[in-house]
């Protein structure tokens, strides 16, 4: 059924000799349910035209229904590797509906979250990532440290993945005891084992030819396309959106915005894992400087945002998650739109892709790190 | 000039991949860095984080007692409808007719531990468990009713 | 002393004494036929099980350990599982190739087993050009693979075939140059006079730096011609989900997975037998003693011990590298190991002329 329909049609534009390969919506590489249909001559990509949809669960519409509450934990199962910070960028735009002020520890809460977060999404990136370009081992690797991460998770908020800690107002509870102790032994498991990420991956010289000058993103492409996060920083563009727009207590910490001029995989695989220290320092500068107080605002039961139209942008672990809330005055929103940074840089796939090789692609995918829930929403 | 070129080239990608074969033999014979974790056998010692979202229960004192209200604050909150109130009229001592809970239907199948619930409900009548292992062969098995049979509200609460 | 030569002979003076010479030799063939399958059946077992405990230890795992003590039964029950299973042909698949295929891959393997020397005197074969029939023997695996990646008519199947094709092709020739420094050193194409050559000493300690490069060349070449990784793109499972035998099921595919496993087993044991002595101990210069001590070893024990160690550096190589480009997998056998053992071969033959070496 499937061939009569789109693939005869990619063949009236491939040429004499081309291949249409199908890779996904079921394939190791794609992490999920990503397809793309790959125009090959011999082993070269002439075109990618990735095919998306198969896990729209429509988010958006969703959300419509849902209260300023409620709609924060659907947003969970957008990027889910980053729930936390897509989270916290849902409170931060109903906040500023409310015009509430968040108490200084929440804040100090929210960024340690989503610090920790943001290292577990790459620790898990990386570990991805090495597993498409055929090692297994630094996967299991990586597990161990995110795995810690988890388990502060899971004693603070509750849950490992979809944690729904931010709430309009602050966060949903207070942090556990054992949260500072902990988190300085993850820093501690994490400064004793950094080095093997070298020794195993970066500094591999397959690893090296497999990356350095393969799917080359311009700075004016990747400004084009609307790439944002790593995958932008990787080009030399500067796009932290930490930096750039400062939210919470971002303007008053001490860190670097990630920079690397290679714009190559290799230059994204560099911004990522230099990104991971950046955090584990404002996790430090944190860690000791959590203030007292309330850990919630005083919010009313029920919550109505005024009419008028709300943004907010933060920066997740892929880019810029930006929310735009349209709200009618009522306890519902009436048009909700998230500007997910998965698709694009999804988009600049077929870009970058182009002359290169069908191994290359796949880790070209791994760089871009796409999560597939982020980008069909 | 070349050869020399040449064989530094060949020499520093051996010694990185030594390096790389260096830490794999170690964790090969480094028996004790195993992190695997056997689940269903270590099912004893397996020690939750209280603030675990496990399901929704609803916590009954000795006298058969609960919290709940039927205040619905639980099923307003819900953004699944996950929980439902049903209500039966309770006479009071005095004879007068008191709106009471009948039943407290919780679908387990439909919760995403979202945690709203717990956080809406004034009295404190229900909190989340830690049990995780939720399998079961019958849909069904999964719709729960929260309040215990013959189970009346605690002295008090309002 | 009981041995596998000793055990042999009894055989066959035993069969001497009650068949005439014709049923004694059919009778031993049956025997020998029956004793590779068996071998076959045994190193599969063994192999994988000790692939997925090298994989788990080296990535901080338990590896299996429910089926039997220590999991050590974990590939028998996935046999089993493999021998139930439906073997299934695709529709425009060709039925006669796509059928074939994994047992022509299986009789390479086989064939190859005969000129090698799994103890002293103990030998199926010694013809007297053994590493000539090896080397060409083994290029017959190509023609397996490329059958089964053409006739499954599956796109992934096709180019993990054309990828392995043009993989196995370039490198047979460095692996090739490699075992040709240990023949012009000793002068011999017959296996048991390669492994005599070896009395006083192994040719990678005799042979000094030459040898040692030969060697690393050697097994480089030996782990791409058996698609192992870091050189699997014919399987290249994140690239083409499983490469040429994505089309493969049940026994079928297994039959692939085993000569597989039983090629890595081949090579290595030709690599031990030309650069490690094969059942020869381990003699060091005059030390009357430890040399003594050492001829007490069975030599059967000497050839695996030396065979196995080199499939665990194979499988270290698996378990700590990433994949190769294509590009670059053949940029490595034509920049870099081909003019290297050439050279290599150049002065391995200096050396043999000169008689520099112990």
């Amino acid at each position: 059924m499937y061939r009569e329909t789109e693939v005869i049609q990619d063949l009236a534009t491939a040429g004499e000799g081309d291949m249409v390969i199908n890779v996904g919506p079921q394939h190791p590489a794609t992490h999920g349910v990503l397809h793309l249909v790959i125009t090959l001559n011999g082993e070269t990509i002439k075109k990618v035209e990735p095919h998306l949809g198969y896990i729209h669960r429509s988010i958006e519409k969703m959300c419509e229904s849902l209260s300023y509450r409620q709609f924060i934990y659907v947003t969970s199962r957008m990027d889910y590797l980053s729930a936390h910070i897509n989270n916290h960028a849902c409170a931060m735009c109903v906040e500023k509906g409310l015009q509430v002020e968040v108490p200084p520890r929440a804040q100090v809460i929210r960024v340690l979250m989503d610090e920790l977060t943001r290292i577990a999404s790459h620790e898990l990136w990386w570990g991805a990532m090495a597993m498409d370009l055929g090692a297994f081992t630094p996967f299991f690797h990586a597990f161990r440290e995110r795995e810690s991460i988890n388990d502060i998770m899971e004693e603070t908020c509750g849950a490992r993945l979809t944690m729904n800690y931010m709430v309009p107002g602050g966060v949903m509870h207070d942090l556990h005891p054992n949260f500072q102790q902990r988190v300085k032994d993850f820093l501690q498991l994490y400064k004793r084992k950094i080095h093997e990420y070298d020794e195993l991956v970066t500094g591999n010289i397959i690893f090296q030819n497999r990356m350095k000058n393969i799917g080359v993103l311009k700075a004016e492409d990747a400004i084009s396309y609307g790439c944002s996060g790593p995958t932008a920083r990787g080009s030399g563009v500067s796009s932290d959106i930490r930096k750039l727009y400062p939210y919470e207590i971002y303007n008053k910490l001490e860190f670097d915005e990630v920079l690397e001029t290679g714009c190559d995989s290799f230059a994204r695989y560099m911004v990522r894992i230099r990104e991971m220290q950046q955090s584990i320092r404002i996790v430090e500068q944190l860690i000791d400087n959590i203030p007292e107080g309330d850990f919630q605002a005083k919010t009313k039961a029920v919550l109505k945002l005024p009419k008028g139209e709300f943004y907010t942008r933060v920066e997740t672990a892929r880019g810029e998650l930006g929310v735009y809330i349209v709200s009618e005055g009522g306890t519902t929103p009436y048009r909700i739109k998230f500007r997910s940074p998965g698709f694009s840089n999804l988009s600049v796939l077929d870009h970058i892709a182009r002359g290169s090789k069908i191994g290359d692609l796949v880790a070209m995918m791994g760089t871009l790190d796409l999560v597939i829930p982020d980008i069909d929403r | 000039m070349f050869v020399i070129k040449y064989i530094k080239e060949v020499w520093t990608a051996v010694r990185s991949l030594l390096k790389g074969m260096k830490r794999t033999l170690y964790y090969f014979t480094h028996h004790k860095e195993i992190i695997t974790q056997q689940y269903p056998d270590n099912r004893d010692t397996l020690v939750l984080p209280e603030r675990f979202k496990g399901e929704v229960v609803m916590p009954h004192d000795e006298n058969n007692e609960h919290r709940c209200t039927g205040c619905q604050a639980c099923e307003l909150a819900c953004p699944n409808g996950t929980i439902k109130v049903i209500f039966k009229n309770d006479l009071t001592p005095e004879g007068k007719k008191k709106k009471a809970i009948d039943k407290l239907v919780y679908h387990l199948e439909l919760c995403t531990m979202c945690n709203l619930c717990i956080e809406a409900c004034p009295s404190d009548a229900i909190k989340m468990a830690q049990t995780f292992e939720h399998s079961v062969f019958d849909r069904n098995q999964l719709t729960k009713i929260l309040n215990k049979p013959g189970s009346k509200i605690m002295e008090g609460v309002e | 002393m009981w041995s596998f030569s000793g055990i042999a002979n009894n055989i066959h003076t035993w069969l001497g004494e009650h068949f005439n010479a014709t049923w004694t030799m059919i009778i031993e063939m049956v025997i020998a036929g029956v004793a590779v399958i068996g071998l076959f059946a045994l190193l599969g077992l063994v192999l994988v099980i000790m692939e997925r405990k090298v994989s788990a230890w080296m990535q901080i795992r338990l590896g299996p350990n429910r089926v039997g003590p220590k999991g050590i039964f974990q590939s028998l029950a996935d046999t089993l599982k493999l021998l139930v299973k439906e073997g299934m042909t695709p529709d425009g698949a060709d039925k006669l190739l796509f059928n074939v295929a994994p047992f022509i891959a299986m009789i390479v393997a086989m064939l190859l087993l005969a000129p090698i020397a799994f103890a002293s005197n103990f030998q199926l074969w010694d013809l007297n050009i053994g590493v000539l029939y090896v080397s060409a023997v083994s290029s017959i695996m190509v023609i397996s693979i490329l059958m089964a990646g053409w006739a499954s008519n599956n796109k992934y199947s096709l180019m993990g075939a054309m990828r392995s094709g043009a993989q196995i092709v370039s490198y047979e020739l460095s692996a090739g140059l490699s075992v040709l420094a240990v023949v012009v050193m000793c002068g011999s194409l017959q296996m048991s006079e390669i492994i005599e050559s070896q009395r006083n000493g192994w040719w990678i300690f005799k042979g000094h730096i030459p040898m040692l490069i030969a060697f690393i060349t050697f097994i480089i070449a030996v782990t791409a011609e058996t698609n192992r990784a870091p050189f699997d793109l014919a399987e290249a499972e994140s690239e083409l989900t499983a490469g040429f035998h994505t089309e493969y099921s049940g026994m079928k595919f297994a039959l692939f997975f085993l000569a597989e496993y039983v090629n890595v087993f081949i090579v290595c044991a030709i690599g031990a037998t030309l650069f490690l002595g094969g059942w020869m101990p381990l003699h060091i210069g005059n030390w009357e003693g430890f040399n003594h001590a050492m001829d007490y070893i069975p030599s059967s024990l000497w050839f695996f011990g030396k065979t196995f160690f080199l499939i665990f550096v194979i499988m270290w190589f698996r378990w700590t590298f990433p994949r190769l480009r294509i590009d670059q997998l053949l940029n490595l056998e034509w920049k870099y190991l081909l003019p290297i053992s050439m050279i290599n071969l150049l002065v391995v033959t200096a050396m043999a002329i000169l008689g520099w070496h112990f």
